[in-house]
């Protein structure tokens, strides 16, 4: 959702559509009652689309500039599934014969009213507990990775780090579909559309884990 | 290392800014949620408005009811007046995004004179309006959404009043100017308030 009411320019903005709506609708009222009432709903309705992002632009394609170095650099980002079994495995077989370096970004999740209201302590601890465990369980698997929490949005994260890590594949790892908020989202596509790094998506279950 | 994510077909030299998200800093998700309780007081004034225009049975069918008129042509030289107010201190804070703190207090005292001269134009109109609130719902309604702004017009004055006395005294820079950027979306608000509450009232 974009806040019209950000800075004092897009409240500036709000003024001058304000006008002009008003304006229209009272022309319109002025040819026929019901047609103004009809321009005013519509009006009502443009506004609420552009208010829920209708006319935010995609961020354009993040272009991922290698420097050639010998390690193979691997950008996983996972939030609940960080400890599957999967994950594991893939980065496993991965690492498997390459120097590789792995940064695993642990998105702090967090309700949009504690973003709002910059309460995200809660959000970022746990995020660190998952991925604490995880790093642990990856060193002991022989997989080089280290960590950091990112910005809650998993797409954001992930750009926030590529910017200071190169990577050459990126792993999304989520719940199954019908489970995955981040499927619901379409983070996997998304993240294929906006980065030109190779993108593996990896399905972990992990009730199916704790039944086994 | 020098690798770095960067937007195709735009030159960049250096890190990247760092993404700030959807967030919101404190002082302006504080204005956000208070013009928000704001926007719901007006909410429940323009009920009122509609319910007894519209929705009550014994609505007058002209509005206002004969043999009463709105001085709907200094209602209309007042909104001149305040969409103006917009625009001045639009430019006001541009001035000092630019640094242009002359800019900054020229635009903020021409606000405040256009404010001012809101304000004391309303109370002209409502010493000759020739209504008073015994003369029926329609009046108190009309005196009720008014005042209520005229009273929002008053807050945003002595908002503003504060920012010009602070930048007088050079407190703002372009770095640091959330004491009229502030102010300014209050002074928005306002006016988008006064456009509905004028082509409600007076022109519809």
């Amino acid at each position: 959702m974009k806040n019209p009411l950000r800075d004092e320019a897009s409240a500036f903005q709000v003024v001058l559509v304000t006008l002009g709506g008003a304006l229209l609708v009272v022309l319109a009222a002025w040819v026929n009652t019901w047609l103004g009432l009809a321009v005013f709903v519509v009006l009502v309705g443009v506004a609420l689309w552009a208010i829920r992002g209708g006319l935010r632009q995609h961020p354009p394609q993040a272009h991922v500039v290698h420097d050639g170095g010998p390690e193979r650099r691997i950008l996983v980002v996972a939030n609940e599934t960080v400890g599957g079994e999967e994950l594991r495995a893939l980065l496993g077989r991965k690492a498997e014969g390459v120097s590789e370096d792995v940064l695993l970004v642990c998105p702090a999740l967090n309700s949009k009213l504690r973003t709002w209201t910059s309460d995200e302590d809660g959000a970022r601890a746990a995020a660190q507990s998952r991925l604490d465990a995880c790093l642990a369980r990856l060193h002991s698997a022989g997989v080089a990775a280290r960590g950091e929490i990112g910005d809650g949005d998993p797409l954001q994260a992930l750009e926030d780090a590529l910017r200071t890590f190169p990577a050459d594949e990126i792993v999304v790892s989520t719940h199954p579909p019908g489970r995955s908020n981040w499927l619901e989202a379409g983070v996997v596509e998304n993240a294929r559309r906006r980065f030109d790094v190779p993108v593996t998506h990896v399905v972990v279950d992990l009730a199916a884990e704790t039944a086994v | 290392m020098s690798a770095h994510a960067e937007a195709v077909g735009h030159e960049h030299h250096g890190p990247p800014p760092a993404n700030r998200s959807s967030r919101l800093d404190p002082a302006t998700l504080g204005m956000f949620l208070f013009i928000a309780s704001e926007a719901m007081l007006f909410g429940a004034f323009f009920t009122v408005y509609f319910f007894v225009r519209v929705v009550n049975p014994d609505a007058p069918p002209t509005w206002p009811p004969p043999p009463y008129e709105f001085p709907v042509f200094v209602a209309s030289v007042n909104t001149a007046i305040l969409v103006t107010s917009s625009f001045t201190i639009h430019w006001a804070t541009q001035a000092i995004k630019r640094g242009d703190r002359n800019g900054l207090r020229a635009g903020l005292v021409v606000t405040i004179l256009l404010g001012a001269a809101f304000l004391l134009t309303q109370m002209v109109e409502y010493a000759h309006v020739g209504f008073n609130t015994s003369d029926g719902a329609f009046a108190s309604v009309f005196f009720g959404l008014t005042g209520l702004h005229g009273a929002h017009v008053f807050v945003g004055l002595s908002l503003l009043t504060i920012a010009a006395v602070r930048s007088f005294r050079g407190h703002f820079s372009p770095e640091h100017h959330h004491g009229v950027e502030i102010p300014g979306i209050y002074w928005h608000f306002v006016d988008v308030m006064w456009i509905i509450v004028f082509f409600a009232v007076y022109v519809l």
